[in-house]
């Protein structure tokens, strides 16, 4: 099963790779996840291995992940190593006017569970489209704000200086 | 299979049957049974649980938790995240126990099914037809062997110290922690030093309308030496209506479940070096009496929750 996220932010691509590159910040607009947690000796880049688990139903799922593409200002790409299998990406591409179109995908399922499988993953779907929807919804509110509070403080800073 | 070859199977479960008085006719006939139910149950290996055939069969279970069931499992941060620890739960819903489907599926999707989990139950329950999956799920006899042998793999052991005891009283008692006196899953922890984390459950005995543990039944039938059983509960369950024994399990009401986990309990740390079993078991009955007394609080209607 696969669910995208897409959605525009008035800020620079940088801007919005500073939130979504930082798992320090991760729990902060991430829907429905209860743990994003470093388990590697480097916390960013290429290789970088998370646990992550996001509550879907009565479980919280996920597992052990690793970022396996990571192209800054662009694309972050992991996969899983252990528990569901899933593949997420971020998407990043700039826009006119300093803006960023946003997509956050996610595809997932349990290789060899058949049937129930393909029934879980679809009754699953909404939750988890919900939790995506969200999730980039929030990371625009963040970014948009913290961008206000950056011209703001620009704006600040030129007022004392003239 | 032979006397002998039954003795040394039980054996081997950890179940060797007690010496009992020369039993009466209805204690033969079930003593026969008895013989015939241990055949049925192979020698517990905790070797026999699969991880691959767990998490194939964490769909089936996430639908059946999510969608009939509308689980709810709270705190499993609380479980260490490695090492022996020793999971004490209060048991509800009779023979086919929703709790643990609930809290099983939790435990398997938050820390992986990597994670070496086992399960301790009847040998009835191992033994019904159609429950040898419950091997590959990490379930074996409850006996001390088998734990011992989970503890000191290093392994997650879930215990039901209530059995067949608690999983059968009234529904009417359904928001009452009953272990009834038993203590050794306080021995076991002290013996591997491993911490106990209470795991407390509600909504299972809302799944059918049980009345009676039948304990008198089961003594007059001479069931507690045959079988081991202390109980013949009595239910009102779906297909049967009025359902004595449980022996073919039931269809559980959909009754939403709701699982909590508590911090861990370290017995040497808490209680010191010679720490009394008795004190130990108030403590843990006190917290697991007051979570369950919590979550009930919580519940508006019988059933839906």
């Amino acid at each position: 099963m696969r669910i995208a996220a897409p959605i525009e932010i008035a800020a620079p691509p940088e801007a919005v790779w500073g939130w979504i590159s930082d798992p320090a910040k991760a729990l902060h607009f991430f829907s429905g996840v209860t743990r994003w947690e470093v388990v590697s000796d480097d916390p960013i880049g290429l290789g970088a291995r998370y646990r992550m688990l996001l509550r879907v139903g009565s479980a919280e799922v996920g597992g052990l992940i690793e970022v396996i593409e990571f192209n800054a200002n662009r694309d972050m790409a992991w996969t899983s190593v252990t528990g569901l299998d899933q593949r997420g990406r971020w998407r990043l591409r700039p826009r006119p006017g300093g803006r960023t179109r946003v997509e956050l995908r996610l595809s997932y399922g349990v290789a060899g569970a058949g049937i129930f499988g393909w029934i879980s993953e679809r009754v699953g779907a909404p939750t988890v489209r919900g939790h995506l929807q969200r999730t980039v919804r929030q990371l625009k509110r963040q970014v948009e704000q913290e961008e206000t509070r950056r011209r703001a403080a620009e704006r600040r800073r030129a007022r004392a200086s003239a | 299979m032979s006397e002998a070859g039954i003795a040394e199977r039980a054996s081997a479960n950890g179940h060797a049957r007690e010496e009992s008085k020369r039993p009466g006719f209805a204690g033969r006939v079930l003593g026969g049974l008895a013989k015939q139910l241990q055949t049925r149950i192979p020698v517990a290996d905790l070797d026999e649980r699969d991880p691959d055939y767990i998490r194939d069969t964490l769909p089936r279970l996430w639908l059946l938790s999510s969608l009939y069931f509308r689980g709810e499992v709270r705190g499993l941060g609380n479980i260490p995240e490695d090492g022996g620890v020793l999971l004490v739960g209060n048991h509800s819903g009779g023979n086919l126990t929703p709790d643990t489907t609930v809290f099983t599926l939790a435990f398997g999707a938050y820390f992986g099914v990597e994670r070496a989990f086992y399960q301790l139950a009847h040998n009835l329950v191992l033994s019904m037809p159609g429950l040898g999956m419950l091997r590959r799920h990490g379930t074996v006899a409850a006996s001390p062997d088998n734990a011992r042998k989970a503890l000191e793999s290093g392994a997650a052991l879930l215990v039901y110290p209530g059995g067949d005891h608690e999983v059968h009283r009234p529904t009417w008692q359904g928001n009452r922690v009953d272990f009834d006196g038993r203590k050794g899953f306080i021995r076991l922890a002290l013996e591997h030093d491993v911490p106990i984390v209470p795991v407390v459950s509600i909504g299972g005995q809302e799944t059918a309308l049980f009345l009676s543990q039948g304990k008198g039944l089961a003594r007059a039938l001479g069931l507690d030496r045959a079988l081991r059983l202390k109980v013949l509960p009595i239910s009102i369950a779906l297909p049967w209506g009025l359902n004595v024994g449980d022996f073919l399990g039931h269809i559980p009401l959909p009754a939403k479940i709701t699982v909590e986990a508590l911090p861990p309990i370290h017995l040497h740390d808490e209680f010191g070096d010679d720490p009394d079993l008795d004190e130990i078991y108030d403590h843990v009955m006190r917290l697991m009496q007051e979570t369950l007394d919590g979550l009930a609080s919580e519940r508006r209607f019988p059933v839906i929750g």
